[in-house]
């Protein structure tokens, strides 16, 4: 990620340059962008690890789009935030309480299964939420939002075909996606949680209110655990809360630490 | 989202697990694909893959062949389906063609104000 222009805007007094750009939305800029970046590194732990290796290509495209998401919105969050912070500054420097990602996409990597379950929750919600973004009354998220719709479109549909297939497969497959589907639950409450940062945004018609999406949310999913013959489990003994305030669960730390060490073992290091 | 961490490509305790994750492996078909770069081109053969189904065979030549927008649109074919000259017929299938020169359109002269050719 790292290059000369974006490790010189990250210097002490960059920020100066941008301290007339302030906008008061960017924690909620800074959500969209982690939960991006955060699953993005999971995805990507799944090169060498899929069942087929075409399965780790298309995972790792998957993860890379994440990637570029994160990025477009890193340098611009850092130019409204007022510290004029650089992609690198937030992906490697910073410690897991700064993180605003939600606990889904920062939970360990199960079972293929496991995967597919969380690829299509996080890419329906992914695909509503840009579809609302696309009208943003910030032209610089707009912009990110229109460009991320196609990619979120294809992951929606990768996880769909392999719900699908392992749904309405053998019983072994069946078994195992419905079980996916229920380690999940937890963790998808918090996706519709209408943080501080949303409703700050979306009362500015910046942001989307996260509760707003989530009817379609399910419909979509929903539709394709149908269609896999599979059950939608709807109760939860306990839910996840906190990401969005940089209270994450126990992962996160270790997937930061092997995210960002050598980044920090070798401040400023380029090639 | 269970905390343990599979080993790579097996994901069961079952102890028959590796012998059924080879046996799936192999019965994950073979795809020929091919991709036409651009419109009024060709589709051109680029490689093969595996999966189970054509649906995904689509998909994954999507992602294995056109990530540098290679293409504008994707055929993939089972290679079962193709019917292929034997490499032991090359002599029979091929070589009669090597000296009939005059079966190449180069025994006339083109006028010179003919234009297009």
């Amino acid at each position: 990620m790292s290059d000369n222009a974006t490790r010189q805007e990250a210097l002490p007094g960059a920020a100066e340059n941008h301290a007339g750009d302030h906008k008061p939305y960017a924690a909620y800029l800074l959500g969209l962008a982690d939960d991006a970046m955060v699953y993005a590194q999971r995805l990507s732990e799944w090169m060498t690890n899929a069942p087929q290796i075409e399965e780790d290509m298309a995972l790792g495209n998957i993860a890379l789009d994440l990637l570029g998401q994160a990025r477009a919105l890193y340098p611009y969050v850092g130019s409204i935030d007022g510290t004029g912070r650089g992609e690198d500054d937030y992906a490697m420097q910073r410690d897991e309480r700064e993180w605003r990602n939600v606990h889904l996409v920062e939970q360990e990597r199960g079972d293929f299964a496991d995967e597919m379950a969380r690829l299509l929750w996080f890419s329906a919600r992914q695909v509503e939420l840009h579809t609302a973004l696309a009208g943003s009354a910030d032209d610089v998220l707009a912009g990110v939002a229109g460009k991320a719709l196609k990619e979120v479109r294809y992951h929606l549909d990768h996880a769909s075909l392999w719900v699908v297939r392992l749904g309405d497969g053998t019983d072994e497959s069946h078994r195992r996606m419905q079980a996916a589907l229920e380690r999940v639950l937890p963790y998808l409450a918090e996706l519709f949680d209408d943080d501080e940062a949303s409703v700050l945004a979306a009362g500015l018609g910046v942001g989307v209110l996260p509760s707003s999406l989530h009817d379609a949310v399910v419909a979509r999913a929903g539709r394709v655990v149908d269609e896999a013959t599979l059950t939608l489990p709807n109760d939860s003994p306990w839910r996840s809360r906190g990401g969005r305030d940089g209270v994450h669960s126990r992962p996160m730390g270790y997937l930061l630490a092997e995210m960002q060490h050598i980044a920090r073992s070798h401040p400023g290091a380029t090639w | 989202m269970s905390g343990a961490t599979n080993p790579p490509r097996t994901d069961s305790h079952d102890p028959q697990a590796p012998a059924e994750v080879a046996h799936q492996e192999r019965s994950w078909p073979l795809w020929e694909v091919f991709v036409r770069g651009k419109r009024g081109l060709s589709h051109v053969h680029v490689g093969s893959l595996h999966a189970p189904d054509a649906t995904l065979a689509l998909r994954n030549a999507r992602d294995v062949y056109t990530r540098r927008q290679e293409g504008v649109s994707i055929w993939v074919v089972r290679a079962d389906d193709v019917t292929a000259s034997s490499p032991a017929e090359k002599d029979s299938f091929f070589d009669p063609a090597a000296d009939k020169v005059y079966r190449h359109p180069s025994f006339y002269d083109v006028p010179e104000d003919v234009e297009y050719l």
